[in-house]
């Protein structure tokens, strides 16, 4: 599997605090990162620094251009970017993860407009395309965010804490939706809420300040025995659950 | 004879008026409204009038002592918003009254008597010279090129500038411009409506277009229907009543407004399919 980008001795700061230290860290063609961490542990300036929003304060992070030149990266904000009052339709937004490929002069060709169709479509948001975003509920306006981020056919997409508004009816078909995706496409999932991540993640980062690297071959049942759980839960039942090998 | 030549005059400055200044005021006026600027244009509009107290003070033509100031401050707001210096509201209040104060000391220094005054408050059909008139049109052009041009841009710009940040290095400059022909928008309608009321020529026809619709280039036909209709209406209503043309549009624009709520309710309460 090719590498998508790299990290090496990455630092990333804001004024003279360092929110990220040293991270070495690399994400590869068809992998379903889950990034774990605490709030203000740097998720977001790791995000950030994917998207080419903040520059590293030492160390680098190199992109292979192959796959993902011309900045061919989906991104799925928090809901709060948005202004989702402003008075725009579902594929008026579905078309915006377009302009990275458009120059200032934004024309959406007719190829664009059925390619949007098709995204909007796959999504199960035909009937809503030409409704305006306030119309719609906190589920359905994240299917639109998440055709907006997949509709350049990304190589690499960025997930930021998805959990924070999707209505549980819809939680399962989001989260079965990614697993598709994922055979087109490498994910990496930012979330807060350890506690409910979904079962199709393949390997996670803990990021607290500095990022440990969890391959998916260290999660195994034994270390359900070997290591216990910081928080209890309790369940009916068999409830499919993943523990990771700790760390400093 | 004379008689003719007036109302020759009335109706084409009049129909001229109000189609460049709804053109005008809908298209800058659904972007400062759907992207919450009402304030902001307020503040550009009243330091604006500092421009117009240097203008008559100095002698020059005191639309273009405001045009500088409304720029000038227009691009200062957007600066301190985008460096996230300052809270955005106290910063427009302090700017709305420090330009008025400053075009009122430069009236009241201004030896003699200043016929115009009232009219650039409150806005006059007899002072708009075609000169006005066609500035506006200008106006009215490089504003349909502009939005129309970069209307996908303007419209990811304004709805989620942190997306638009991730693709386009240009967020700040469309940003500037836009705000600085928004003031110059609003400058130029001063001469129709007048400091104090010309912000509501901006803000009420996207307004009543929103009772309708929400998409944003549909606000925008409707709202330069509306404004044509408030604004010829409130043209002929100040020509023949003698009231300050700036106060019969606004008070025209209400009553669509309230019109058109009233419809929509009634619509709402029936269930009536259009």
């Amino acid at each position: 599997m090719a590498n998508i980008f790299e990290m090496r001795s990455l630092s990333a700061s804001y004024g003279a605090d360092y929110v990220l230290r040293d991270v070495n860290f690399k994400v590869s063609e068809n992998d379903f990162i889950g990034v774990i961490g605490p709030n203000g542990g740097g998720k977001t300036t790791l995000l950030k620094i994917i998207l080419g929003l903040l520059k590293p304060a030492k160390g680098k992070i190199v992109f292979n251009n192959d796959l993902v030149g011309g900045n061919r990266i989906g991104y799925l904000p928090q809901i709060s970017t948005g202004d989702i009052n402003y008075p725009v339709t579902v594929s008026d937004i579905v078309l915006s993860g377009l302009m990275i490929h458009k120059g200032i002069i934004s024309r959406m060709s007719s190829t664009d407009k059925r390619k949007a169709v098709m995204v909007i479509d796959e999504l199960g948001l035909s009937k809503l395309a030409g409704s305006s975003v306030n119309e719609l509920s906190g589920g359905q306006i994240q299917r639109v965010f998440l055709g907006r981020a997949i509709i350049g056919d990304p190589k690499l997409l960025l997930l930021d804490e998805p959990g924070n508004f999707v209505d549980t009816s819809f939680e399962n078909d989001f989260y079965d939706k990614l697993k598709d995706l994922n055979n087109r496409m490498a994910i990496l999932m930012v979330s807060h809420d350890v506690g409910t991540i979904s079962s199709h993640i393949k390997s996670f980062a803990c990021v607290n300040r500095t990022l440990h690297y969890h391959p998916s071959h260290e999660i195994t049942n034994d270390d359900l025995l070997l290591y216990g759980c910081p928080i209890q839960l309790i369940t009916h039942g068999v409830v499919p659950h993943t523990v990771l090998k700790s760390h400093e | 004879m004379e008689a003719n030549i007036f109302q020759y005059e009335f109706i084409v400055k009049g129909l001229l008026g109000a189609i460049f200044a709804s053109i005008t005021a809908g298209l800058a006026g659904t972007y400062i409204v759907s992207k919450r600027m009402v304030f902001l244009s307020g503040g550009i509009t009243h330091a604006s009038f500092g421009g117009i107290g240097i203008g008559y003070f100095a002698g020059i033509n005191p639309v273009i002592g405001a045009a500088v100031f409304g720029i000038l401050s227009a691009i200062g707001v957007e600066y301190l918003s985008v460096k996230q210096k300052i809270r955005e509201d106290s910063a427009i209040g302090i700017l709305w009254a420090f330009g008025m104060a400053i075009g009122i000391i430069f009236i009241y220094m201004t030896p003699g008597y200043t016929p115009n005054l009232m009219s650039y408050l409150f806005g006059s059909i007899l002072t708009v010279t075609y000169a006005d008139i066609i500035a506006l049109g200008i106006m009215s052009v490089v504003l349909i090129f502009y939005f129309g041009v970069f209307y996908r841009t303007l419209l990811y710009i304004s709805f989620d500038e942190v997306f638009a940040r991730t693709y386009s290095s240009y967020v700040d400059i469309f940003k500037y411009i836009t705000t600085s022909l928004i003031a110059l928008t609003i400058v130029l309608n001063i001469r129709m409506a007048g400091v104090v009321l010309v912000i509501s020529l901006l803000t009420i026809p996207p307004n009543i277009a929103q009772i309708f619709t929400k998409v944003y280039f549909k606000i925008v036909m409707w709202s330069i229907l509306a404004g044509f209709i408030g604004t010829a209406t409130g043209y002929v209503i100040s020509y023949f009543a003698g009231i300050p043309v700036g106060a019969t549009i606004i008070f025209t624009l209400v009553i669509i407004w309230v019109i058109a709520k009233g419809i929509n309710h009634l619509i709402m309460k029936y269930n009536i399919k259009p």
